[in-house]
């Protein structure tokens, strides 16, 4: 009786799969591109960029892909969730766009083997999954110089979110900025714990102002801490996006990320049938940073900047060129020697002259 | 620590207290009622969004308070009607609303991401703001903490002192005696889920006019789920809904002035505190399931219709 009622059903689920695949290869397949975003892409910072390079991609290419997202994806097993369903339904090539998704992604990349992934600011890649991250660190160099040409107090602060290598590299950028450009000024660095909770990056970036912190930086994706900024009259650097309207009296610079050319080449490539695994840095030298300076900053002290800039951009100058030393006074990197990007990737020690704790 | 130190955390912490005290005094007033809305969170974001864009389109912050209200009202109406009228589960119907407001907000707020606004300032109030270590904390801040003050006040002095707030723990207690009695329970308690949406909404909007002048996706950040916990943590008295909220607010904010400061305290740690002492509240006053049942108003949660 039962198997009588349930064959037929099998059959037909069967043929209309078989006919859907029939379908599907009919019309000229259009390659499926997901993004697992970390935040709401209107965050105004972070996801938002990875958003707008999401649209670059449907500009650029068109009818040759169809794209779609999932945001507010917790770090840990949720992302595995998403990331594996996505594999699952289909999709040819996945964006996961936080640090926090890397184990995951290579998790559902190998049991993925057809599928392309690519993962932001992470280190683990595999023969189906790349890396992809802004050297955000030369924009935080040029912030650190513009911070110490500005303030008065050498105190500068930074509201941070989780200690990963790609943050505490940003802190050590500037503080070696700092060193280099008005020596004897320090970083505070207060950790929220949060990507996103516009409250308390405000809370944290009051918490800095009182201690006599000036310039305030961050390394959250809300605008909170560059209108707090701009209510106690300090200066601010922005992140992800361009904040400056937030704070027209207090954005000095904003380390602005584009990963629309990035996400158009990747997916060209594996509409080409050429996509490689690699592990792509983007800087101010292919244009992934961007560093709109505001006309706060005095004349004298842009052209300084632009120069900076236009150093890095040649490779002619690197923020972290040895020696650099640890809080301990141990040599990190030997004097003249450059930094690899291994040395970058896995940062876990903050330079000499920051004062601060690394949590632990 | 200095005296300067210190003023500064005090005032911070009731910045920081102020929604989440807004959302409680709400949801305290509904749960006493017997009536247990979880869309807190929703109703809050849907008051936000509202706010800020009545706020920025009007160019009057008041009409966005207003209006804030209004939006969580609106949505603890749907609410009351569903869970009121129809008699659905309160839990599901709450939960459902959390994630409507949610979704609703962001559909609404889209094209207002990225938008600067002027928000509230802090008023202070001359002689009074230069009281020594409390002058900044209750004299030093903007309209709408002020406005937190009063209501707590008014809310503690309804269910304390007067008839109204006899009926609505009557209505919460024992529906059935109440009714029997010739209260009106299901407006009464229509009424106070339009209260907590009122107060929702106002907490919504103290964010995004006050707080954080912009309006972000999910900018609330889990306020409303940790002002439900504190209605049970306040083990539903109006008094301790008010220290919570500030003992929530300066847990949440003493980890990064202890940052700022440089003093060596595991963040993490600090920054556990409110949720932990939640949970210890919960296991506290679980332990003693008659003392539970003492505190909380008995029917609630459970459905309710007239005549049967």
């Amino acid at each position: 009786m039962q198997n009588n009622t349930r064959k037929p059903l099998l059959r037909a689920l069967v043929a209309a799969l078989g006919f859907s695949a029939v379908l599907g290869a009919a019309a000229a397949d259009p390659l499926k591109v997901g993004f697992v975003y970390i935040g709401p892409i209107g965050d105004h910072g972070w996801t938002y960029q990875h958003e707008q390079g999401r649209q670059l991609v449907m500009e650029k290419l068109g009818a040759q892909v169809e794209t779609s997202y999932v945001e507010n994806v917790p770090e840990g097993a949720d992302a595995e969730r998403v990331i594996r369903n996505m594999a699952k339904g289909g999709f040819d090539l996945i964006f996961t766009t936080s640090f926090g998704y890397m184990n995951p992604t290579l998790k559902v990349a190998k049991q993925f083997p057809k599928v392309t992934f690519e993962h932001a600011t992470g280190y683990k890649q595999a023969n189906n999954l790349a890396t992809y991250l802004s050297r955000s660190y030369e924009g935080r160099y040029v912030g650190g110089f513009l911070a110490a040409r500005m303030t008065k107090s050498k105190k500068i602060g930074y509201v941070a979110s989780f200690p990963i290598p790609e943050v505490i590299r940003d802190i050590n950028a500037i503080q070696l900025a700092l060193d280099k450009y008005n020596p004897g000024s320090e970083i505070k660095v207060v950790w929220v714990n949060s990507w996103f909770d516009p409250g308390k990056e405000s809370d944290a970036a009051n918490a800095l102002i009182d201690q006599g912190v000036d310039v305030v930086f961050q390394h959250t994706d809300s605008p909170a801490p560059i209108q707090t900024a701009e209510r106690r009259g300090v200066y601010s650097v922005g992140y992800a996006s361009d904040m400056a309207h937030f704070g027209p009296k207090a954005v000095l610079t904003s380390i602005v990320n584009d990963w629309g050319p990035h996400y158009v080449k990747s997916t060209q490539a594996v509409l080409d049938g050429n996509w490689a695994s690699q592990d792509f840095w983007g800087g101010l030298a292919e244009d992934t940073i961007q560093l709109p300076i505001s006309d706060l900053v005095p004349a004298a002290v842009k052209t300084e900047a632009q120069q900076i800039i236009a150093d890095i951009k040649s490779g002619k100058f690197h923020p972290f060129t040895g020696p650099i030393k640890d809080q301990s006074g141990a040599l990190k990197i030997a004097a003249g020697v450059v930094a690899s990007n291994t040395d970058l990737a896995s940062m876990n020690y903050y330079v000499e002259n920051v004062k601060a704790e690394l949590p632990k | 620590m200095d005296l300067d130190l210190l003023s500064n955390i005090l005032y911070a912490m009731v910045r920081t207290g102020t929604p989440l005290l807004l959302v409680a005094l709400g949801e305290l007033l509904c749960e006493k009622s017997g009536v247990l809305n979880l869309g807190q969170e929703g109703m809050m974001l849907f008051g936000a969004v509202i706010g800020f864009i009545v706020a920025l389109s009007s160019g009057s912050l008041w009409l966005g308070v207003l209006l804030a209200i209004v939006a969580g009202m609106l949505l603890a109406l749907l609410f009351a009607a569903v869970a009121l009228g129809f008699n659905a589960n309160q839990v599901a119907t709450g939960l459902a609303l959390t994630i409507f407001g949610v979704g609703l907000s962001t559909f609404v707020g889209a094209a207002w991401v990225g938008k600067p606004l002027a928000g509230f300032e802090p008023i202070a109030i001359p002689l009074l703001s230069e009281i020594p270590l409390l002058g900044r904390m209750l004299f030093a801040q903007d309209a709408l903490v002020y406005l937190s003050f009063a209501l707590f006040a008014g809310v503690a002095w309804l269910l304390l002192k007067s008839r109204i707030g006899l009926i609505i723990q009557a209505v919460g207690e024992n529906p059935d005696a109440a009714s029997a009695m010739g209260l009106p329970v299901l407006r009464v308690r229509t009424l106070a889920v339009l209260f907590g949406g009122a107060m929702a909404g106002l907490a919504g909007g103290y964010l995004s006019l006050a707080y954080t002048p912009m309006w972000a996706e999910n900018m609330s950040a889990g306020r409303g789920w940790i002002a439900l916990a504190l209605v049970v943590f306040a083990s539903w008295r109006v008094l301790r809904v008010l220290l919570g909220a500030y003992l929530f607010g300066l847990a949440s904010i003493l980890h990064l002035v202890a940052q700022g400061i440089g003093l060596s305290i595991p963040a993490n740690l600090l920054a556990m505190l409110p949720y932990l002492a939640t949970i210890v509240v919960l296991v506290l006053l679980s332990r003693d399931a008659l003392k539970t049942r003492l505190f909380a108003p008995l029917s609630l949660g459970q459905p309710w219709q007239p005549g049967h």
